[in-house]
């Protein structure tokens, strides 16, 4: 079996891990810098966390990019699901292959003509542009990662299990709700997270379909920055990092949770 | 696969006179009339009819991709006959979604609902039905008792055996008190042992509950021992419905003969066929006397049909004039404890296969390997088979 890490496989790790999160242990390590310039090291400090609070366009701005999230990463869960549960369980209906198609597409299509068509149509349709504009294209645009996510769990499991409960006499829709749903909630809670964390970072298609009065935290980290890099810019952007990561440390240890028990269970029946 | 002594199901008390098919008053609780089923292009059920009595413990025996799953998904109510009808008590199913019929299914897999506890497991049909609370409590206890597995209540489906899930996937498909069972392969996942126990358990329980069970099986001594009578399939048809005992000893063809037991097959021309005997001539030269007529005219290609332990092998001509007698050579000498198998190059070429008991401990056997040996069999022994 495997015994710890070659040196070799030591380095590549190390240089990968470094590439990846240098940058971003910077920005955590200045954000609690005491100087006002961003490239020099002060000691240590809170200063910029308090004049954040203090910020109030930057709050609003946050309190718009979780409310964006929130809202869209839910409608983007219960379309996502619904969506996954046809894929894996209408079997072969007409169109299938061009529905799996269509609804995998917007995860390698690139965001700006996602924002730029998004644009053209609330403008055609002549909704004026503001939080729902943004919640909406942030719906779309993080459905399909949801039905990506749920699908896969939906196909590895049991088809007699939805099977056995309706030759028991629940009708299809309670089969899915007392024995599909409780089975893949942790699909669906993962791909919440994951709709959540895209929405809260979108910049592209945010500014497309963003109008006046509803400036999400990226949008506004971004046009500050063009005026020059603040100190309290690396606050606010710590914080989100730390939201992320919580996020995203919940849906693997929930996942985990469920993997160990099965392991657990599996070694018990090898050893009767 | 060896021969081993073919188990005749027991009779016990209450079945030992139970023979409804033979009534032509009786009417039957399911039947199957010319259902079809096709995926695709594929045929895997054509035009089949059959009845099925109530409480009789019935098999569907056949190998894989027979279509013998597929009739039980029809009857359950998971598969659409694409022709004919499938009746329940005389009314037509068709249209009738698998929730709402009055059967239900144990699953190969067990399909047990891995979130829920074993009680609710067996609960969730009759919260279903919205049984009030105490009788689902009730229910629940009778069930877990007649499978034996009081204390198991409040385990999860993962922390139990494998034999312990087949008996809760038991106990949850019972408790509705179906009008037939249906067990799809209930027994592929036990070890042998198990197996065995499990099958003669299975027998009880339905004897006890006069539930009518249909079992899919593709293993033609569980379908013996389990069955009152047994359907064998060969592609989406059916090829000879009777009991256990009538399809081993009176098989309708060489495809029945050879799946529901070993058999040996000596291909001949019917010679004459009288009311209670017939001759055929052999392709080694010999004339064979079979007790029985045969509905082919003389010159048609035959075939007698011999099961291995009805054959008698000694170093001597018998001196019986009835007697059916090959000489041959024993090319191989098998030994399994309470049987020993030879086989026999005859002089024409073919290979025989006869079966003895062993009755005594002797190790020494007087008949071995390169022996010069007779083997014979009485004209009542062995069938003639025009198929």
């Amino acid at each position: 079996m495997r015994k710890g890490l070659s040196s070799f496989n030591l380095v590549s790790a190390a240089l990968g891990l470094a590439f990846l999160y240098l940058p971003i242990a910077i920005l955590v390590i200045y954000s609690f810098n005491a100087s006002r310039l961003v490239t020099v090291w002060g000691g240590w400090s809170l200063a910029w966390y308090r004049e954040l609070l203090a910020d109030g366009a930057m709050l609003e701005s946050a309190w718009v990019s979780v409310r964006v999230a929130l809202v869209s990463a839910t409608a983007a869960t219960i379309l996502g699901t619904l969506a996954a549960v046809a894929l894996a369980r209408g079997g072969r209906f007409r169109g299938r292959l061009l529905f799996t198609g269509l609804l995998y597409a917007p995860l390698v299509m690139p965001e700006v003509i996602t924002g730029l068509a998004l644009l053209l149509l609330f403008v055609a349709i002549g909704l004026d542009r503001g939080f729902w504009t943004i919640t909406i294209a942030h719906t779309s645009v993080t459905l399909c990662f949801v039905a990506v996510v749920v699908e896969s769990r939906l196909l590895t499991f049991d088809r007699s299990l939805e099977e056995a409960a309706m030759d028991l006499g629940a009708p299809p829709l309670r089969s899915f709700l007392l024995v599909i749903l409780p089975l893949i909630w942790p699909a669906i809670a993962a791909g919440f997270l994951l709709a959540f964390t895209l929405s809260l970072d979108d910049l592209v298609i945010a500014s497309f379909t963003t109008g006046p009065g509803a400036t999400t935290l990226p949008i506004r980290i971004y046009s500050e920055v063009r005026l020059g890099v603040k100190p309290e810019i690396n606050a606010i952007c710590t914080l989100m990092i730390v939201l992320v990561a919580l996020g995203v440390i919940a849906a693997a240890v929930l996942n985990r949770g469920r993997a160990s028990r099965r392991a657990e269970a599996v070694d018990l029946t090898a050893k009767l | 696969m060896v021969e081993r002594a073919q188990p005749i199901k027991p009779r016990l008390g209450p079945k030992r006179d139970f023979a409804p098919w033979a009534d032509p008053a009786a009417s039957p609780l399911v039947r199957f009339e010319r259902v079809a089923k096709r995926f695709g292009a594929i045929s895997a059920v054509g035009r089949l009819s059959l009845d099925i009595f109530a409480g009789e413990f019935f098999a569907l025996l056949g190998p894989s991709g027979c279509g013998k799953t597929t009739l039980l998904r029809l009857l359950a109510g998971f598969e659409t006959p694409d022709e004919g009808r499938i009746l329940l008590e005389g009314a037509d199913l068709a249209g009738m979604p698998p929730y709402r019929r009055p059967t239900n299914m144990m699953f190969q897999s067990y399909a047990l609902f891995p979130h829920l506890s074993v009680e609710r497991n067996i609960a969730f049909g009759l919260e279903q039905e919205r049984m009030p609370k105490p009788q689902i409590a009730a229910r629940v206890e009778e069930m877990l008792a007649l499978v034996k597995l009081e204390g198991f209540a409040r385990r999860k489906p993962d922390r139990l055996s494998g034999g312990e899930r087949q008996r809760v996937a038991l106990a949850r498909a019972l408790a509705k008190r179906p009008k037939a069972l249906l067990l799809d392969e209930p027994m592929a996942a036990l070890d042998k042992k198990l197996r065995a126990e499990t099958q003669f358990e299975l027998i009880e329980l339905q004897a006890k509950l006069g539930t009518t069970f249909v079992i899919v099986t593709h293993d033609q001594e569980e379908a013996m021992i389990l069955a009152d009578r047994m359907a064998v399939m060969e592609r989406g048809r059916i090829v000879q419905v009777g009991t256990p005992a009538e399809i081993y000893e009176q098989p309708s063809s060489r495809y029945v003969a050879d799946f529901v037991g070993d058999v040996n097959l000596l291909e001949g021309r019917l010679t004459a066929t009288g009311a209670s005997e017939s001759l055929v001539h052999g392709n080694g030269g010999v004339q064979l006397r079979i007790a029985q007529p045969v509905d082919a005219a003389p010159g048609a290609l035959v075939w007698v049909a011999l099961r291995p332990e009805k054959v008698r092998i000694g170093l001597e001509r018998p001196t019986e004039a009835r007697e059916n007698a090959l000489a041959g050579t024993v090319v191989d000498v098998g030994y399994l404890g309470n049987l020993s198998v030879y086989k026999v190059r005859l002089d024409d070429g073919a290979l025989m296969t006869a079966t003895l008991s062993n009755r005594t401990r002797l190790v020494e056997r007087t008949i071995g390997w390169n022996d010069r040996v007779w083997l014979s069999w009485p004209p009542e022994a062995a069938i003639v088979l025009t198929r």
